[in-house]
């Protein structure tokens, strides 16, 4: 059946695929959120210990992901690996760097001889939750906001925007107030889902103070995360998107992003649906005694970041456009692999759904108790 | 078409070379000290016995500390195709992005899901699930191992794709080709059974430090039987495989085998060079011996070029100039051929963008021609064919060095093990404490070889180096360079650190 499927629906369901990882991902950024948590709830040594190593048994997720979708982006949309890579530099090294440390800080921050001391590490992993959270915001944003780059004959990118003579490689992405919110809302999202997930999994029975810092951490984020939104989706609305005709060619459109939700309301639904859900995991958690915030806000969160990722690339839209030639943007059907490639690819692709089952198994069988005292102190871990 | 700026490929390589050698450290021990940890825990699960169990855990442990830094520095590595190698990433992502979005899907996420158990599942989840965890992680690491070798593989013999000469660049037509490529094939094995004995290497050199030091000595010599076994079956292998991989060098990228053996002028019934000392100043085509001294085993090399003792090896000379005689094409007469290519490919280019289809129908016809010269069409001048020969060829001796003592070091410490004297023979305890570097600089020097002597190729014969690069200012790659230096640095410092004094504590501290 696969080996049927023409061109473009291969291209639409391989930005789809690309889409949902990057969707969980988001989600699974409780990890980065718990990180810039951890000075702030955790006011005793065995606090800490609860809150990181409740973490530790997490953090190998959000890193996989990060590296299957870059692994993803790379086999089935290879032109816009090279070109947002190669061009936005110094964002995306800057995001791997905040990555490259935080790998360790589980595993060394409280063992002997682990020479930086503990808070080094646990700066570190302060660092991936903010700095490293901020900017795969800010770089999300640039689907809307564009960068100044052109493509030449042999689609080599050169990146065009310079300051003082010094090219910022990306960075100047962060100067956008539109790619600025969107890094700011996601680092206050990922800090409510990481409050939410540490209710969940430790076992707060003897620790209300702790329970008491992570229920209002939930609410107190939640309220820092709205005005964010808030300015991302009305500008979203409002904005000027870059469309693309018949033939190929870019131009500006009004309202190009409101018009592509009323053609696609599956995306609106989506989006409706994902504020919903998150609103009550928040609602659950803060207000509720309930511990199980975390699965609706979650769920929310992966359908709101499924529909700010495929706004964007479909209805005739180009989802990495440059501002500095038009025409150098790209789109899913002209920044693909070819029809062979993600012909195969979607048959690796029916594998998927075996590893979500096999993770969510683990998960279950290492959540079925609660993180206890006990667990945090003994000798294995972090 | 392209110009692009020596100094900026030259340090983009360094960094590359850098990042690699660096993640390189960690994970061959991973991918044998996996397995290691496997077998333990199963003899665990079969005796019941705790003194196994407490074997397992003091060796996860130690391997958890190295495994946290392997994926540290292995995600640099995925994404700098992109940063620095964005044009190689567009050309080729069709087929290369494959392996890699797959080793993703099927590897990472097994190591990584199964890791937390082995961890932490002790006393979550049974012992037969935990063990069977612990498996799943070597395994995982392993197929992980599988998918970077296609990917590398490929790019030393790259097919299964096509040109296409619309979009410029190469795409897939056959994935299973890609897959089971013989050169993919051959440096797996070669590779991952390199990494069984890193591992044991490194269990022999810590139990020989505590039998030295007289601690822990039952610890150590139940380590010690196990790591001798595996590690004398892998090294055994690792010959084998080398073998293989080496007829593999020389029937696809001739070129390196020369710079292997410092071979300059071919011969019929070519010998292996035992030792050797090459000399500095020698360059292709001119008199001078390339060996200030050497030890040759004759006949040798043609056996293990061609599987026959009288075969031709052609050498750099040969390679570079040409030799009719012996039907080798040489680098100047491919270079004329690329050159054609690339100037039929922009004729067609240009009728195409014209709208003139005759045109460009009669281009691309004469750029299939000489297509599979492409690559050879970008380099100045035949020298330029060649790899640095003195490191490519000292890097491979002290590789095949290193992989004949190995396997004798395992064998006398199994039959001493066996006999039950093995504390007593205390001269053969500090040889023991070194077969970690051994095997490490073999890690190393291995891929010295294999990366190095490809050069200038990125993709063997059709995309040199030069062209592969991001269009980068020289300063912001050195700037990565200098941050990934101080960085993997700091890591690589606590690393040790903590690994010494988790050693120094021992099984019992644990
Ligand atoms: C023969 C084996 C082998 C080779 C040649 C490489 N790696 Fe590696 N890599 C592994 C074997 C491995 C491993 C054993 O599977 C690691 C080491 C520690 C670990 O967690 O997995 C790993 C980790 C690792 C990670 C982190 C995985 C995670 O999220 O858990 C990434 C992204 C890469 N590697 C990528 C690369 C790239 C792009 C390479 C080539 C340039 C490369 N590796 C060479
Ligand atoms: C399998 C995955 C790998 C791929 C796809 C790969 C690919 C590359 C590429 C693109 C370069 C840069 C071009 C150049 O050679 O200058 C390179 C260089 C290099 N790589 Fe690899 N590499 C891989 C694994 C490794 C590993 C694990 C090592 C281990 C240490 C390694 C060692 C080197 C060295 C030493 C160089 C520099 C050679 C030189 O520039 O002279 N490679 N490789
Ligand atoms: C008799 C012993 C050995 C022989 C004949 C041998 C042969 C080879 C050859 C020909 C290559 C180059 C393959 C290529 O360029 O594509 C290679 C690569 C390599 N070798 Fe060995 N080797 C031996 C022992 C060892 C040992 C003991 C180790 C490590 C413990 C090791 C680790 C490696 C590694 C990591 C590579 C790079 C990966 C690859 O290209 O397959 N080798 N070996």
């Amino acid at each position: 059946m696969i080996s049927n499927l023409d061109y473009v629906t291969l291209q639409q369901i391989w930005w789809i695929i690309c889409s949902v990882v990057g969707a969980i991902f988001l989600f699974l950024m409780f990890v980065q959120g718990g990180q810039t948590l951890l000075w702030q709830v955790a006011k005793t040594d065995t606090e800490s210990a609860l809150v990181v190593n409740s973490l530790g048994r997490k953090w190998e997720l959000p890193f996989t992901t990060l590296v299957l979708f870059g692994g993803a982006l790379f086999a089935s949309f290879p032109k816009f690996y090279s070109t947002s890579f190669g061009g936005a530099y110094w964002v995306w090294v800057l995001i791997l760097f905040t990555f490259i440390v935080q790998a360790v800080s589980y595993e060394y921050r409280s063992k002997h001889g682990n020479v930086w001391g503990r808070k080094t590490y646990e700066l570190f992993m302060f660092i991936n939750g903010s700095v490293g959270v901020l900017l795969i915001g800010a770089a999300v944003g640039t689907f809307y906001t564009g960068s100044a780059f052109s493509l030449n004959d042999m689609n080599q990118v050169t990146w065009q925007y310079t300051i003082a003579g010094v090219n910022l490689r990306g960075l100047e992405a962060a100067f956008s107030l539109f790619n600025l919110s969107l890094g700011l809302f996601l680092v206050f999202n990922a800090r409510v889902l990481g409050a939410l997930y540490l209710l969940n999994s430790i076992d707060l029975g003897a620790f209300s103070a702790l329970e008491q810092r992570l229920r209002k951490a939930v609410l107190t984020n939640f309220i820092c995360a709205l005005p964010f939104l808030l300015y991302v989706v009305v500008s979203v609305l409002l904005r000027k998107g870059f469309g693309v005709d018949e033939e190929g060619v870019v131009s500006m459109v009004s309202f190009k992003y409101f018009f592509n939700l009323l053609a696609l309301p599956h995306l609106l639904l989506l989006l409706l649906g994902g504020i919903g859900l998150v609103i009550w995991g928040v609602l659950l958690g803060a207000l509720k005694d309930s511990y199980k915030g975390i699965w609706p806000a979650g769920l929310g969160t992966v359908f709101v970041g499924l529909c700010v990722l495929c706004l964007p690339a479909f209805n005739g839209t180009a989802f990495y456009p440059s501002t500095y030639d038009l025409q150098s943007s790209l789109t899913i059907y002209n920044a693909s692999s070819s029809r062979y490639t993600l012909m195969v690819m979607t048959y690796v692709a029916l594998f998927i759904p075996v590893l979500l089952a096999y993770v969510t198994y683990l998960w279950k069988q290492m959540d079925s108790k609660k993180l206890s005292t006990e667990d945090a102190l003994d000798h294995e871990a972090y | 078409m392209i110009d692009v700026d020596p100094s900026l490929v030259n340090w983009s390589r360094v960094q590359f070379a850098f990042t690699a050698m660096y993640h390189w450290i960690f994970v061959p021990l991973t991918l044998g000290l996996s397995f290691l940890c496997a077998f333990y825990e199963t003899i665990y699960l079969k005796t019941g016995n705790e003194e196994w169990k407490k074997i397992t855990r003091f060796w996860m442990t130690l391997f958890g500390i190295n495994f946290a830094i392997g994926v540290a520095t292995g995600i640099i590595l995925e994404f700098e195709f992109g940063t620095n190698w964005s044009n190689y990433s567009w050309m080729v992502g069709d087929i290369f992005g494959a392996p890699l979005a797959i080793e993703g899907l099927f590897a990472f996420f097994m190591e990584a899901s199964f890791f937390a158990v082995m961890f932490f599942g002790w006393d979550r989840v049974s012992k037969g699930f935990h063990c069977f965890s612990t498996w799943m992680v070597a395994i995982g690491s392993n197929l992980s191992a599988v998918w970077i070798l296609v990917a590398n593989g490929w790019m030393q013999n790259p097919v299964g794709m096509a040109f296409n000469a619309d979009t410029a660049r190469f795409e897939m037509e056959n994935f299973a080709e890609v897959v089971f490529n013989p050169v993919a094939v051959s440096k797996f094995t070669h590779t991952s059974s390199s990494g069984f004995v890193m591992a044991s290497a490194f269990v022999l050199t810590i139990s020989c430090w505590y039998l030295i030091k007289k601690k822990h000595v039952e610890v150590a010599k139940r380590s010690i039987i196990v790591a001798s076994v595996f590690g004398l079956v892998a090294s055994l292998f690792v010959g084998f495989t080398g073998d293989e991989a080496a007829y593999e060098v020389a029937q696809k990228q001739p070129m390196k085998l020369a710079a292997m053996e410092g071979l300059y002028k071919g011969e019929h019934g070519a010998g292996l060079v035992a030792m050797g000392i090459m000399n500095d100043t020698k360059v292709p085509g001119d008199v001078q011996d390339a060996f200030l001294m050497q030890v040759k085993v004759p006949r040798v090399l043609s056996l293990l070029a061609n599987r026959e003792f009288g075969s031709f090896v052609p050498g750099i000379d040969d390679l570079v100039y040409g030799n009719e005689e012996q039907n080798v094409m040489g680098v100047n007469t491919m270079m004329e051929k690329g050159r054609l290519a690339l100037a039929d490919l922009a004729a067609f280019k240009d009728a195409k963008r014209n709208k003139d289809d005759v045109t460009a129908e009669a281009a691309l016809a004469r750029f299939d021609v000489n297509k599979e010269f492409m690559g050879y069409g970008y380099l100045d001048n035949p020298e330029e064919a060649v790899p640095p020969v003195n490191i490519v060829f000292n890097s491979f001796h002290l590789m095949v060095m290193m992989g004949s003592l190995l396997p004798v070091i395992f064998a006398a410490f199994l039959f001493y093990t066996f006999k039950g004297v093995i504390t007593e023979k205390r001269w053969l305890l500090p040889v023991g404490l070194f077969t970690g570097l051994m095997a490490f600089l073999a890690e190393q020097a291995g891929w010295v070889t294999a990366e190095v002597g490809r050069q200038p190729w990125a993709i063997q014969g059709l995309m040199p180096v030069k062209i592969a690069t991001t269009n980068l200012s020289v300063t912001a790659v050195q700037i990565t360079l200098a941050m990934f230096a101080v960085v993997f640095t700091i890591l690589l410092i606590a690393e040790i650190s903590i690994m010494l004094k988790a050693i120094a504590a021992g099984p019992e501290g644990h």
